[in-house]
């Protein structure tokens, strides 16, 4: 990706991007094999796809393999801090509701350390396409337990087997309220580009979870535990069913692929803030008169 | 204690000594109007011409426990919210046995009639006089809830105060509930002045000059002004999480922000808060959060981010006292250390507090300039005196802000200069110890080749520059796109781990300070330079030292103050030669340990006489008085 052609392509609205607009000039760290890869392969087509400008997307995450991330992306980008994407991620909507946001993270950042973030990011419905690359594992600390982990699960700091029961993104997440409610396989780079296209074109929060393996750390849930315990959506399924979509999310043996669930009629919180901002603005000099009249 | 069998009465002949000022406090149960009345007759006070300063402590909790509202009057300046009290108003039993001792020996005590009936203490040369302020509401007036404006009207009778301003203000405070509402109001300081006018005719004695009504005075709370300062500062967005003493900052902004085209978000706590500061910060807006210590707490790891990062963001931290839950509503100034030291590693803020109510306005601004300019966290140290305090000022003169803006990555010039002057293997000279690291092999030849190959036209968001600052992109910016990260970095803010780079980098935040300093506000001064005794504070702890100032003077005391508005980095040109010239200097704080005295005896290795209380309260400008005597002489 050429930063300096990209400043000459904006002037030229029309003109139609290549996979290669969106490709940064820093190469990914991740482990031969590692499932992220395929996620940011599908990233990539699918911002191709969308065609938004570089210069008006932000890409954030948080801390752990799959939140450097944005460093790949050409966009903007922040890398924050562990857990800490969500309210970050808020932070520029407010400010900005004119950025295409994209937040990366996985399973550790986004539903241990960063789990309360979450819950309120869904709560609020702000326009965030959120991918959560889960890998059950904590990798870039070389392996230890992780909130979407099985019960029994053996790592370094669960010897004897994880005591935890597994936490489910998807029924977490239309719990609480996202209106976009996802989940991929990187296994599946074409149909996740959708799936990531759709979400980022989703008025509201869209939780993408992706099953993208650790092939350094977890030797149980590999690329073909997910070919063989993943299928797609029945034919006929309804996305806008709340109920089938909590029944979709609940089930395991095989684990469901695809749009769960989608509202696009709620209003975001961009909506509800801009909708206290008056029509007629005023300065900041207008304000304090006011206000030093109220004090007299 | 002598428990007294029959009710205080009024003895004959008794004046009230010509005072400065008058002191006077209302105790009662939380949540019964106590708040109310006080501030209600504050502002009676001041559009009666008078300079007011209040003071007030109550409990954490909503209802239940004790109130006090304490109200000084002159027609003079005022510093703090007094000692001992002329007046004390109880409106319960609690009310008089509270406050009762700190009446003075010719104070008056004027109290609900029939609610305080054990009056166990020896009356001295007090006096006390029973008002009907209930039976009033009840009978007359047929409104119990008019019970604080009788009560107001007794006190304005009491001082002679006209009442015409007064009645203005009645109207314009109640007339969006209604006509009737004002008219019942009316009614009832009508009814409470008249009482005292027909029935205490000693109350010339209490008359205080009142100075003359002042066009540009206000009447405004610490808190209310220092939001005030917020928005004059250019800032349009505040996410925060509610706290004791902060939220009021956060409320008073939720209805003005959106007025400039703003926004305030309630986050699900104090983490999150400061993580959409930087995130709003990074789009380029000033943003800002208001918490208290524990908030505080909680917003470290992101402080060192804000650091890392570059990303200005505006912290106010109204202190309260500690540590853990401690007093919520309580005084203290225990934050600076946190202020100035918290967070893993080490990244330049800047620290400033405000030393009295009008200067929570200019601090206010100051702090997003600060920000801006050096693109870091600025801690804004206020605390909960100040933050409740409500104070008769001039109205700050709009005309005398000037904001400072962020330096903004221009793509037909700025940073490639700096490319030019800093190649990427030649760090700058301006190591903290002088050391050069040696080269571990690590460096940025790849980045070097890669700008190099495009004519040095690549953006470098961490650009290696004199002061520390380099121009910052703002999302939607193009060419400016980068990823802004908590991880060490170059100048491309990509990820790198070798010694000459985190050295050089390291070096390149920090030297920000020292713009900082040389920028810093104007320290509050006052007393005689030549002096060779000398007071050094800080915050709210200010208008203390200036009062015990005025009346070492007035004893003959040659005396120097000066109280930094600057705290972190320490702004030396304004201390080097105050602390050299000194034989003995004074450091007053309100918290155990001295945390301003170690702060400034770490960097000027000088002993300082350190005057430390740590209750809850204010300092007490009597006490400040009897250590200056102290060392008068020593």
């Amino acid at each position: 990706m050429d930063v300096l052609n990209n400043n000459t392509k904006s002037q030229v609205a029309l003109l139609e991007r290549t996979v290669d607009d969106y490709k940064s000039d820093t190469k990914p760290t991740w482990c031969p094999g590692c499932g992220d890869f395929g996620v940011l392969n599908a990233i990539y087509n699918a911002l191709k796809a969308k065609g938004t400008d570089p210069k008006d997307i932000v890409a954030v995450s948080g801390i752990g393999c799959s939140s450097r991330l944005p460093f790949f992306v050409s966009s903007y980008g922040f890398h924050s801090v562990h857990g800490r994407a969500m309210p970050v991620s808020t932070g520029i909507r407010v400010a900005n509701p004119d950025i295409q946001l994209i937040a990366f993270g996985g399973d550790g950042d986004g539903f241990a350390i960063g789990a309360g973030h979450f819950v309120h990011t869904a709560r609020r419905n702000l326009n965030i396409c959120y991918v959560i690359m889960d890998n059950n594992i904590y990798g870039l600390t070389k392996g230890q337990t992780s909130p979407t982990s099985d019960l029994g699960f053996v790592t370094k700091t669960t010897p004897k087997g994880s005591a935890d029961a597994p936490l489910n993104p998807l029924m977490l997440a239309l719990a609480m309220g996202a209106t976009y409610v996802a989940r991929g396989f990187s296994g599946k780079t074409k149909e996740l580009a959708d799936l990531i296209l759709q979400g980022m074109e989703h008025p509201g929060f869209a939780v993408i979870d992706v099953f993208s393996p650790c092939p350094t750390f977890n030797k149980v849930n590999t690329f073909k535990y997910y070919r063989d315990e993943a299928i797609d959506l029945p034919e006929g399924y309804d996305k806008t069913d709340y109920i089938a979509a909590l029944a979709a999310a609940s089930k395991h043996d095989p684990y469901y692929l695809g749009v769960l669930y989608e509202n696009r009629d709620k209003a975001t919180f961009e909506d509800h803030v801009a909708a206290t901002i008056p029509a007629e603005r005023q300065t900041p000099e207008q304000v304090l008169n006011g206000l030093f009249k109220k004090f007299s | 204690m002598v428990a007294m069998a029959e009710r205080p009465t009024m003895t004959e002949e008794q004046t009230l000594e010509q005072r400065h000022s008058i002191v006077i406090r209302m105790g009662g149960e939380s949540g019964e109007g106590v708040k109310s009345t006080g501030e209600l007759f504050a502002q009676v006070a001041a559009r009666a011409g008078f300079k007011v300063l209040t003071f007030q402590t109550y409990p954490a909790e909503i209802k239940g426990g004790h109130s006090v509202y304490q109200v000084r009057l002159s027609s003079e300046d005022l510093y703090t919210e007094g000692a001992a009290l002329d007046i004390l108003l109880a409106f319960n039993q609690e009310g008089y046995d509270k406050s009762y001792e700190e009446l003075h020996d010719d104070g008056l005590l004027l109290y609900d009639d029939g609610a305080v009936t054990d009056f166990h203490y020896e009356q001295g040369g007090k006096r006390a006089l029973a008002l009907p302020m209930t039976k009033i509401a009840k009978g007359e007036l047929k409104f119990e809830l008019g019970k604080n404006v009788v009560a107001v009207g007794m006190l304005a009778a009491l001082f002679g105060m006209d009442v015409e301003p007064i009645n203005r203000l009645l109207t314009e405070k109640f007339l969006r509930k209604g006509e009737d509402v004002v008219a019942k109001n009316k009614q009832a300081f009508q009814l409470g002045f008249r009482y005292i006018e027909e029935s205490f005719p000693e109350r010339a004695n209490y008359y205080l000059k009142a100075g003359a009504v002042e066009e540009d005075s206000i009447i405004i709370s610490g808190n209310q002004l220092l939001s005030m300062g917020c928005i004059a500062g250019g800032c349009t967005h505040l996410f925060g999480y509610p706290i004791t003493p902060a939220s009021d900052i956060m409320e008073f902004l939720a209805g003005e922000l959106p007025k400039v085209g703003g926004a305030v978000v309630q986050a699900e706590d104090e983490i999150a808060s400061m993580g959409m500061v930087l995130g709003a910060s990074y789009t380029g807006k000033r943003a800002m959060t208001s918490t208290s210590g524990p908030g505080l707490s909680l917003m470290v790891e992101m402080l060192g981010l804000s650091g890392m990062a570059e990303i200005p963001a505006v912290i106010v931290d109204v202190q309260r006292t500690g540590p853990s839950t401690g007093m919520p509503t309580k005084q203290e100034q225990g934050d600076l250390n946190m202020a100035v030291y918290a967070g893993h590693g080490e990244f330049p803020r800047i620290v400033l507090a405000p030393t009295d109510v009008a200067d929570c306005f200019w601090r206010a601004i100051d702090a997003f300039n600060f920000a801006e300019r050096y693109q870091v966290p600025v801690i804004l140290l206020s605390d909960t005196t100040l933050s409740v305090r409500t104070q008769s000022i001039h109205k700050p003169d709009l005309s005398k802000i000037k904001l400072i803006p962020r330096v903004l990555y221009d793509p037909t010039a700025s940073a490639n200069a700096t490319l030019d002057q800093h190649t990427l293997s030649t760090p700058v000279a301006q190591h903290g110890n002088g050391t050069l690291p040696e080269n571990d092999g690590e460096g940025d030849e790849v980045d070097m080749e890669l700008a190099a190959s495009r004519g040095f036209e690549l953006y470098q968001r961490y650009a290696v520059t004199e002061d520390g600052v380099s121009p910052m992109s703002i999302p939607g910016q193009a060419g400016g796109q980068y990823t802004s990260s908590g991880l060490e970095h170059n100048e491309f803010s990509r990820p790198r781990y070798d010694v000459i780079n985190h050295t050089r980098m390291t070096d390149k935040r920090h030297r920000k300070l020292i713009g900082a300093a040389q920028n810093a506000p104007e320290p509050f001064r006052a007393g005689d330079p030549a002096a060779e005794l000398g007071i050094i504070t800080w915050g709210s702890a200010t208008g203390v030292a200036y009062e015990a100032l005025l009346e070492a003077q007035k004893q003959g005391v040659k005396l120097d103050l000066i109280a930094p508005r600057m705290i972190w980095p320490i702004p030396t040109q304004q201390l080097d030669d105050f602390i050299a010239s000194k034989r003995v200097i004074i450091i007053p704080e309100v918290n155990f340990s001295g945390q301003f005295a170690n702060l400034l005896n770490t960097h000027y290795r000088k002993d300082f006489v350190r005057l430390n209380v740590y209750g809850g309260a204010p300092l007490k400008s009597s006490l400040l008085l009897a250590k200056i005597m102290e060392y008068v002489n020593h």
